[in-house]
């Protein structure tokens, strides 16, 4: 890797203040995409920000009808938190499948919400869930929160500290595996909210979203048969050696099937 | 001296030795050496799969902080080739095509990952800056990804002089016999299939430190090698010209070749050239993106073959034409692995009377292609058994029924099949129901019934392989084209108190050596195994060697070491008689004691070494002090492992997913040594056979640029992909080794693809499928069933 600048400061307002000041600056918080390309000198920052001094980020409260998870919260406790596994199973069997078990105990749930990466799990239950992104600076709703390919609404310098999920009635999720990365090639996350039933696909396409005539089959009737009975088109979906888009596209409808299920 | 247990001799599954120091950390491989005043190399590689260099400016590059020195091919132009240690002939008995292999490109380079120049700085981190600095200006060319486009009129040629980009056209077999046989046979099966390109992948990514003693004029180079002796003999004698008294390689804990560290590359001469120009050592250490690219691959076979069969299901003949991917240079082994380690093995366990195998090696822009656990075996199995499923299917013989009709029986051993090899020893039909037995075969169909049920295709598959080891008699192989012997070397030095060193050219790479070679000596001397040193891996300590490849460091490098120790008893009956005031006729030794025969007077072997090395009392006037003895053993012949192995399938409809559920092992191996290390040994092979079969491929696009380059998108197995293998062994001794023993090595990679892909297609034949290709993806394996049903509603 490329020489760089360490900080590790220990509050949120220390952290924001030397990512303001500088652009080339990158916060790094479990370092499960950071460091592998630092490593291949694909990335270049001019100083990197170890937010794990931060004790605030970390943890998860119950709070009401919601689940508050803090940005430096890594996958493992998520996967292991007997108030998620009790408000929201689903995101905790989520958490539990990210990567492998070297990856849960680094990744940390904000690092994920905050790169975006379309063949991540977290994005589809942040969306799916119609949770809430916190920021040092403003609260941020799922639907505008996920702008595509590695893009959010985030701006240069901004922190994602906490991401808030309202329990919802019930949720189910279900991925194929790329076989060789692990990564999702195509995952769907299934949910019953206050605000409606909602559907996201994750894995297949260049980023995560809502699957509307999936939403629609399940809001006339909640079952697998209905969800499978729709067919995503392969249209602007990923294709790879793995998988070309209309196996995503096949798969989508199985994974939603299958996430509708495991809900219940 | 404590008497040896009974338990630690052939046959004892002792706990291996080595493990103390693997799994406690203190392991000591090649990146763990650092020494004094050591530089770091580091080596700039083409991002274009063939190109020539127009402008390679190093100028800016050497001014960066703590370069060293930078070096490129101008600078290594006068020294010689990187070489290949086999020669084969064409039909028309003209000698292969075999161009240079330069150490550093020269004007042009020809894959991915081809060494442009190398930088040399105080730290690593340095070399690399520096090597960003480098000028390179490349007038890219086409590029062959594939042998069809390599062969292709008018290709771009890879090498000057190399018609048509074809390394050699050989072929084996009488043509016009095998002619015959397909002009009479009932029935005639084909098939067309590639062996899909595999990268190995060791734990441990190549690494090597040259050194230069100036005042000595003495060569040192730690490399991460099988073979440590091989590698002196090639760079030393062919490409850098040091004599071998002035050089020592060094191959210390090594982790994991599976075949990939058999061959002398280029880095290992480059830094060792360059410690001797610098006058200081130079390090080099792969990472694993640089291993996907410069590590020779494996595999990468596309062969059209045929059966011809009587109405009886008797195989009267085959036909195989295979085109094998060199890559864009010759590796040390590469052209006799599609040769001489696979058209020999197309008998397999089968009375097959004529078989004529033709065989293309191509030239592309692809890293070298050379030897990978089971090295030509495999693809010779893979094929053979799909072939004998296919031909099962088409003539409506079961497929177990139609291998029993075709196996060699027992009694027709030494058995000489029609392509060179002759068998010694094997009991097929043993080894198949002992597997169809473990496996229950018998019960499958309830299985399929309980699998259809939750919505699941079941499926089963098996091979009967057989495979050649030990390679084989130095004078044969030499005929063949080899340009080394083949014989292993072994020395046993009992020390003046009776413990035991052994020396062995076989070096130990994650096979347990140190302990299966130990026990060899705890029963034939009788020295607890805790006792006997196994040193190997170092040209200064160890007389000579061949390495570990080919599943011979037992048959031939334990064999070494029983002609040693029988040379050790031999001088031992000596010194026991002088002793003892007896005849040496009269000595007899049996585990560590001599006795006067019919007699209760005896001496430990600890006694005899003390006296061999204080010899006040010793027979000096017939024999020397010391009790060391060296023996060199030359194999008669290859050995023949072989066996059946069963794969039971799930796949999942909707995803295409493929699940082995169970696997079993039954393998001859000939006499087992130790039976957990055989065990391990044949779990680690089936485990990369299943990944060949289901997972793994290197795939080029078309422009030659590396697509499964990193573990992203190259899927090695993981253990939940791998089902609980049963492993058992059913033995028939080789008739040729002292030991009986075959090797245990490759078995499990080289049965096992077959079987899964047999279970692959056997749990898909509702949907009229006759054959997949590996690996059976997930992508794949829809693909088939949606045509199928894509099919069915039309």
């Amino acid at each position: 890797m490329y020489d760089f600048a360490y900080h590790k400061p220990t509050s949120v307002a220390d952290a924001v203040k030397i990512l303001s000041a500088d652009p080339d600056a990158r916060p790094i918080s479990g370092g499960q995409t950071l460091l592998p390309a630092l490593k291949h000198r694909l990335n270049k920052p001019t100083a990197v920000v170890d937010l794990s001094g931060i004790a605030e980020l970390k943890g998860v409260k119950r709070q009401g009808d919601k689940l508050v998870i803090g940005a430096l919260t890594k996958h493992m406790d998520v996967a292991n938190s007997p108030e998620v596994q009790a408000a929201i199973p689903a995101l905790a069997q989520l958490a539990s499948g990210i990567g492998d078990i070297q990856v849960r105990n680094r990744g940390t749930i904000g690092g994920s919400v905050a790169n975006n990466d379309p063949a991540a799990d977290y994005p589809a239950a942040v969306l799916a869930l119609d949770a809430t992104v916190v920021t040092d600076k403003r609260r941020i709703a799922a639907d505008d929160f996920f702008q595509g390919m590695f893009t959010t609404a985030l701006e240069p310098g901004e922190l994602l500290i906490a991401v808030e999920f309202p329990i919802p009635e019930k949720a189910g999720y279900a991925k194929m595996r790329n076989p060789a990365s692990r990564y999702v090639m195509a995952g769907a996350f299934v949910a019953k909210t206050k605000s409606g039933i909602r559907v996201v696909i994750n894995g297949a396409g260049p980023g995560v979203f809502r699957q509307a005539d999936m939403e629609k089959a399940l809001t006339a009737n909640w079952s697998a048969d209905s969800v499978g009975a729709v067919k995503q088109s392969a249209d602007g979906l990923n294709g790879d050696i793995h998988g070309s888009a209309e196996y995503r596209a096949h798969l989508v409808t199985v994974m939603a099937k299958r996430a509708v299920t495991a809900a219940g | 001296m404590n008497a040896v247990t009974p338990f630690e001799g052939i046959g004892a599954s002792v706990k291996r030795k080595e493990d103390l120091r693997f799994l406690s950390g203190r392991g000591q491989y090649t990146d763990d050496i650092n020494r004094p005043g050591q530089a770091y190399a580091y080596i700039l590689r083409s991002p274009h799969a063939h190109a020539r260099i127009v402008v390679l400016d190093t100028a800016a590059a050497a001014a960066m902080p703590g370069v060293v020195a930078i070096y490129t091919g101008a600078d290594t132009a006068a020294l010689g080739s990187i070489p290949c240690g086999w020669q084969i002939h064409n039909k028309d008995g003209s000698p292969m095509a075999e161009p240079r292999h330069p150490m550093l490109a020269e004007g042009k380079v020809r894959h991915v990952g081809d060494q442009v120049a190398v930088v040399i700085a105080e730290s690593r981190g340095q070399a690399k800056d520096a090597a960003e600095a480098i000028q390179v200006e490349y007038e890219v060319l086409p590029a062959a990804a594939t042998m069809a486009a390599a062969q292709a009129p008018g290709a771009a040629a890879i090498h000057d002089g190399v018609a048509g980009n074809l390394c050699y056209d050989w072929h084996i077999g009488d043509k016009a016999v095998n002619d015959a046989a397909f002009a009479a046979a009932a029935k005639v099966v084909e098939f067309e299939t590639t062996n899909n390109r595999l990268i190995a992948n060791a734990m441990e990514p190549r690494a090597a430190i040259g050194e230069f003693d100036s005042t000595s004029g003495d060569y040192t180079l730690y490399t991460t090698s099988q073979n440590p002796h091989v590698i002196r003999l090639l760079m030393g004698a062919f490409v850098l010209q040091i004599p071998e008294s002035k050089l020592r390689v060094v191959a210390p804990d090594v982790g994991g070749g599976f075949g990939s560290k058999i061959y002398h590359y280029a880095e290992e001469a480059i830094v060792t050239w360059a410690a001797g120009k610098l006058g200081r050592p130079v390090k080099w250490t792969c990472e694993r993106t640089e291993s996907f690219m410069s590590d020779a691959h494996g595999r990468d076979h596309v062969t059209k073959c045929a059966l011809a069969l009587d109405a009886n299901g008797k195989f009267l003949g085959l036909r195989v034409h295979t085109e094998a991917n060199m890559g864009a240079y010759l590796s040390t082994f590469a052209p006799c692995v599609p040769t001489y380690l696979y058209a020999t093995l197309l008998a397999g366990v089968y009375t097959t009377p004529t078989i004529y195998c033709e065989v293309k090696a191509v030239f592309t822009n692809t890293v070298p292609v050379d030897a990978y656990r089971g090295a030509g075996r495999p693809e010779a199995t893979y094929l053979l058994e799909r072939l004998v499923d296919i031909a099962a299917a088409e003539t409506g013989i079961d497929r177990v029924e139609i291998r029993r009709r075709n196996f060699i029986p027992t009694d027709a051993f030494p058995y000489q099949t029609p392509v060179a090899l002759q068998y010694d020893s094997g009991d097929y039909t043993a080894t198949l129901d002992a597997a169809l037995a473990a496996s229950d075969w018998a019960g499958f169909e309830a299985r399929r019934q309980a699998a259809a049920a939750k919505g699941k295709l079941r499926g089963i598959g098996c091979s009967t392989y057989l495979e050649a080891c030990g390679i084989a008699p130095s004078a044969v192989v030499g005929s063949l084209g080899a340009r080394a012997g083949l014989y292993e070397v072994g020395t046993i030095r009992v020390h003046p108190t009776g413990s035991v060193t052994v020396l062995t050219g076989a070096h130990s790479h994650g096979q347990g050596h140190e302990t299966t070679f130990a026990q060899l000596v705890a029963d034939r001397l009788g020295v607890p195994v805790a006792q006997v040193d196994v040193v190997h891996g170092d040209t200064a300590k160890v007389p000579f060697g061949m390495g570990t490849y080919g599943s011979r460091s037992l048959a031939v490098g334990g064999s070494a070491m029983v002609k040693a120790m029988d040379k050790i008893i031999a001088k031992g009956k000596k010194i026991a008689a002088h002793l003892m005031e007896a005849s040496v006729e009269d000595i007899e030794f049996d585990r560590g004691t001599f006795r006067v025969a019919g007699t209760d007077r005896t001496k430990a072997l600890a006694e005899i070494s003390l006296a061999a090395y204080v010899p006040h009392n010793y027979p000096i006037e017939e024999i020397e002090p010391g009790l060391e003895e060296t023996a060199f053993y030359d194999p008669k012949n290859f050995t023949y492992p072989g066996g059946c192995h069963i794969a039971e399938v799930e796949i999942d409809p909707d995803t295409g997913h493929v699940t082995v559920m169970k696997f079993t092992a039954v393998d001859d191996v000939g006499r087992v040594i130790n039976p957990m290390i055989v065990e391990g040994q044949v779990q680690g092979g089936v485990a990369q056979g299943i990944g060949q079969a289901l997972l793994e491929a290197a795939v080029y696009d078309s422009d030659g640029q590396l697509l499964s380059g990193s573990m992203m998108d190259y899927c090695l197995p993981r253990a939940e992909d791998l089902p609980p293998v049963g492993v058992a062994t059913h033995t028939t001794l080789c008739t040729h080794n002292p030991l009986g023993v075959k090797g245990c090595g490759e078995v499990g990679a080289i049965g096992s693809p077959p079987a899964v892909m047999n279970a692959v297609v056997d749990a898909l034949k509702g949907y009229g499928v006759r054959h997949v290709e590996m690996p059976a993806t997930p992508q794949k394996i829809w693909g088939i069933i949606h045509a199928g049903q894509r099919l069915a509603a039309e």
